[in-house]
């Protein structure tokens, strides 16, 4: 049951050595975005193909997880050439076979060295669309369980937490809080019981990159949370997954039983006296559940409702002891930075904001999908370059980050870095990831309707300004877009949103107002064509019909 | 159907008498496994859920009382949650995702062009029980904006016409034959 | 492959940062005051004779921290901080009534006029409404927010009592009081937002449910006409609240028995 160095490294070995020996190879996304284009069935049908064909022993067909451009789905790779095509369906499954060893198919070659993948640095995102997310063996091979190895044999929990420090790195979740500082905390609390938590409640509308990486990469996380564990001196860990996820539920239960199963998981891992088990609770539909105190309820069987804080978790988390919680993508980072010391993940990005962000690309633009950047990217380069402009010749006209509690950032912003304080001043936030760019087809002033509808229906309902405030703002903004705002409206907007931002329990209720307050800094005249002209020139709002029944 | 008649053979609390379908028996197995404690309250729900469908007001009860968990607090935590349902689903089911990405690529029109072919808004079902209408949150598959899911199966880049398809396949698949 | 679930200590939480030993020093408004380190600040000032408003609060429950209208100003906090819940520390500096803060506490109060249909002239709390006496006291006098008015229905299915959802403001003293001191737990809130509604088991009518002792500890310790004794006509609904301070009492001096092994 007990594992050594040398174990992990001929596992990876036979591994390489099996993969190598097929001289091609066949990556097809299996991750949920390309399933929905029948990726699946194009994995099937090659299979099949290969046996009739009688090539299984020198071609491999692999399913492997996101590999990134999910707008060009279904997406396969054939390795080695490092070949990508793009919308493949069943139909084109006899000429992939024929073009092996020769020249690529034109007619869906997706073109690898376009800016979508050259410009990306992938760090959390490195074995998506490489191996594949249901054999531990595959993660083995790309030096997976490597850095736990080190740590449990070689680091004391002092000298993990050092190099997590070290890193600079800042919790990916939204909020950007300072992801050393928290283990320090958790670490240092006095309890014989501690937790850790992976929250991977990704609510956010538009988001989708915990998705990705827990649906492609599982052993990254659970690996991030045994280090954790040992980091801040907790035996018991939970990932706190969206039920409406059910493939990566599916996928990290599979990896837990795989680890399990070869002891880098259970008691007395690596011959050490290191315990860690991990357990997986499925979220319900609620997006408050993303905040730290409603997560711990929600595990606790309860109902999410926030508490109000201090203590925080660190102290007093889930039933009452010390809990370190972190995002999905915070933990995915900390096998890397373990094997390559915190220094390095340091020496990536900006002076404030370290490492990597991944982005879920989305909405009005060529190229969505899944990207990872350096902090500091240029936010025109992601959306023109990288996400390759707007599609059918329209105008952008911003970009959303932050989902319901980020804000909408224009034109005239664009040629800023994303990192965490150039975001914050222009009204914005990092937020979980999400980036949905629009165009001039849509309305701001519509789109902060959308976003306050969906925190009116989120708020839990335990405090009031959330509960009441949003519905207010929600009311106000309806009136607005269906032509029967007064000019008045705009100065209750502001007040409500200032009164709700300033006197809410939870997170949720203090950024609601977010994506109202920014579109009324950048699209104030919107709002106001939207009450004086009882107009919408973006023609999303129903207005038109209201004004000729005037 | 057999939802309906289990419930009734049984008085609140008893699990002897549930045992009988199999279905019960993998609630009271997940149960077990958090050891029959109140903290196992959510995960009990997503199993009855799974294996009936929805969550009926007997089920509840039975929930309450086998986890000792306060009735109101049961009934509390199953409409709190968004994902947990009271009421039985339609025989065919279609959801439509309201993530900002479908938003943005007209997830609205959609299902107003569902709710003028069939009559249904979101959350509802036809008078027939023939087809339920939702909305997700986010199904997380922004990249292929707007999303539907029909019976279980996402399907991504929909349009009015496309969903309007798949619906009419099924209305005239059951009033076919 | 599953693994056994965690099992929580029985033991209640118990918040291990604070001494409840220790004294500190602090001010209120400018006046120095001193207080043990597990009181909250709300407490100390009530103490010293300063008032803060509060509605979900009351003496002998849990805190909640939800109607907002007990925030405070805390010297170097970027947030206001609600008072009930916050513990002070050493030369803390709070203010209760900044201009600030009682803008804010008044548009709450606003917030809550406006959510459901709080007509004073008909309803039997009239005169000893606490929602009332806030409105006065913050010189609320009018509600510049759109009534949102959800129509709600009068449950009186029980044989004593009924409850006007429309009265209702959440503060959930009925459902603390009826969990933590008469152990019953009838009472609950369902659904969340907007649409969240107190609820008597599984959502059903008071008068059949199982559970309720029908010791009415819940329409007294009710801040408004929500809950109330039948046959009380309008502004006849005298709530009487004698009976919590001396319950909390016994309940604590049972606690330290059964911890000091007497039993």
């Amino acid at each position: 049951m007990t594992l050594a160095i040398e174990d992990l490294e001929g596992i990876a070995k036979i591994e390489k050595e099996r993969q190598e020996g097929f001289r091609h190879r066949i990556n097809v996304c299996i991750a949920a975005g390309c399933l929905s284009c029948q990726s699946g069935l194009v994995r099937e049908a090659l299979e099949k193909e290969v046996g009739r064909r009688g090539m299984e022993n020198w071609c491999l067909v692999k399913g492997v997880g996101c590999l990134g451009l999910c707008a060009a789905g279904p997406l396969i790779s054939v390795e080695p050439d490092g070949v990508y095509y793009q919308g493949v369906t069943v139909s084109d499954v006899s000429e992939i076979l024929d073009s092996l060893g020769g020249s690529p198919i034109g007619r869906l070659h997706c073109p690898a060295q376009s800016p979508f993948f050259t410009r990306q640095h992938r760090i959390v995102t490195e074995n998506c669309g490489k191996i594949d997310p249901e054999r531990i063996e595959d993660y083995i091979a790309e030096r997976g369980y490597e850095a736990l190895y080190t740590v449990l044999r070689s680091m004391t929990p002092g000298e993990v937490i050092e190099q997590v420090v070290a890193s600079g790195m800042r919790g990916r979740g939204g909020a950007g809080f300072p992801s050393g500082l928290k283990w320090t905390a958790v670490s240092k609390a006095v309890n014989n019981t501690k937790f850790v938590i992976c929250n991977a409640d990704e609510g956010d509308p538009g988001a989708f990159m915990d998705r990705s990486v827990l649906e492609s990469d599982p052993h990254r996380v659970i690996e991030g949370m045994a280090i954790a564990a040992y980091a801040v001196g907790a035996r018991h860990g939970y990932v706190y997954v969206r039920a409406e996820y059910p493939l990566a539920v599916k996928r990290v239960r599979t990896a837990i039983a795989q680890a399990e199963r070869l002891g880098v998981l259970g008691s007395g891992i690596f011959n050490t006296r290191f315990d860690f088990k991990i357990e997986v609770r499925l979220g319900a539909g609620a997006f408050v559940c993303g905040e730290e105190t409603a997560l711990i309820a929600s595990i606790e069987g309860r109902l999410g409702r926030p508490r109000p804080r201090p203590p925080f978790p660190a102290e007093f988390g889930l039933w009452g002891c010390p809990t370190l919680i972190n995002n999905v993508e915070t933990l995915a980072n900390i096998p890397p930075i373990v094997r390559n010391g915190g220094r390095w993940l340091a020496g990536i990005g900006t002076e404030k904001s370290k490492g990597t962000k991944v982005f879920a690309l989305a909405g009005r633009v060529n190229n969505t999908g899944l990207i990872e950047v350096p902090m500091g990217t240029i936010l025109r380069d992601i959306v023109f370059d990288i996400g390759g402009g707007i599609p059918e010749g329209r105008q952008f006209k911003a970009v959303q980050t932050g989902g319901p509690s980020g804000g909408c950032i224009p034109e005239q912003h664009l040629d800023m870095p994303v990192d965490y304080e150039s975001l914050a001043a222009v009204g914005s936030i990092m937020g979980s990831g999400g980036m949905i760019i629009m165009d001039d087809a849509s309305c701001m002033v519509d789109v902060a309707q959308f976003f306050m509808e969906f925190c009116m229906s989120e708020s839990c309902g335990k405090c009031v300004p959330c509960r009441v405030g949003t519905t207010q703002i929600y009311h106000l903004l309806r009136k607005i877009t269906n032509g029967t705002g007064k000019p008045s409206d705009l100065a209750m907007l502001e007040e409500l949103c200032d009164l709700v931002k300033n006197t809410s329990l939870c997170g949720l209720g203090q950024t609601a107002p977010n994506p109202v307050i920014s579109t009324l800094r950048y699209f104030r005249n919107e709002y106001l064509e939207h009450i004086d002209d009882k107009t919408c020139q973006a023609g999303a709002c129903k207005i038109g019909s209201v004004r000729e029944a005037l | 159907m057999d939802i309906k008649s289990e419930p009734s053979s049984r008085s609140s609390g008893e699990p002897a008498q549930t045992t009988e379908d199999r279905r019960w028996r993998l609630v009271n197995r997940t149960m077990r496994m958090h050891g029959n404690e109140p903290h196992a309250l959510i995960e009990t729900l997503h199993s009855v859920q799974e294996h009936f469908g929805f969550l009926d007001l007997d089920a509840l009860k039975y929930v309450a009382g086998a986890l000792r968990v306060p009735l109101s607090r049961v009934y509390a935590v199953a409409t709190f949650y968004h994902y947990f349902t009271l009421k039985p689903p339609g025989e065919h089911t279609c959801v439509v995702c309201k993530g900002t990405a479908c938003y943005i690529g007209g997830a609205s029109s959609i299902l107003d062009s569902i709710q003028q072919e069939v009559g249904i808004g979101p959350g509802e079902t036809t008078s027939d029980g023939q087809i339920s209408l939702l909305t997700a949150r986010c199904l997380g598959s922004c990249g292929l904006a707007p999303a539907t899911v029909f019976d279980g199966q996402i399907c991504g880049r929909m349009t009015s016409a496309a969903v309007l398809e798949r619906i009419r396949r099924w209305t005239n698949h059951d009033t076919g034959d | 492959m599953t693994t056994p679930s965690y099992t929580p200590d029985p033991t209640p939480y118990v918040r291990r940062d604070v001494n409840p030993v220790r004294i500190l020093t602090f001010t209120i408004d400018g006046r120095d005051v001193s207080a043990r380190e597990d009181e909250t600040i709300l407490s100390v000032a009530r103490q010293n004779g300063i008032f803060i408003p509060t509605l979900c609060h009351l003496d002998g429950l849990s805190e909640r921290g939800a109607c907002r209208l007990c925030i405070v100003e805390v010297k170097g906090a970027p947030k206001l901080l609600p008072s009930c819940v916050t513990l002070p520390r050493q030369d803390m500096e709070v203010t209760t009534n900044s201009d600030r803060v009682a803008d804010y506490r008044r548009k709450i109060l606003e917030l809550m006029y406006s959510e459901r249909n709080h007509v004073c002239s008909v309803c039997v709390s009239n005169g000893h409404c606490e929602l009332q006496n806030l409105s006065v006291v913050l010189g609320m006098t009018h509600v510049r927010y759109d009534y949102i008015y959800p129509k709600h229905a009068i449950d009186a299915s029980h044989e004593r009592f009924s409850v006007d959802h429309n009265r209702c403001v959440l503060c959930q003293r009925c459902v603390r009081v009826c969990d933590e001191i008469e152990g019953a737990h009838t009472w609950d809130v369902m659904g969340r937002g907007i649409t969240s509604r107190v609820i008597t088991d599984l959502n059903q009518p008071w008068g059949s449910s199982e559970t309720c002792t029908g010791c009415g500890k819940c329409v007294q310790v009710c801040p408004t006409g929500a809950l109330s004794e039948k046959g009380k006509s309008v502004a006849e609904m005298i709530k009487r609240r004698q009976f919590l301070p001396y319950l909390q009492m016994m309940r604590r001096e049972g606690r330290r028995a059964v911890a000091e092994g007497i039993r």
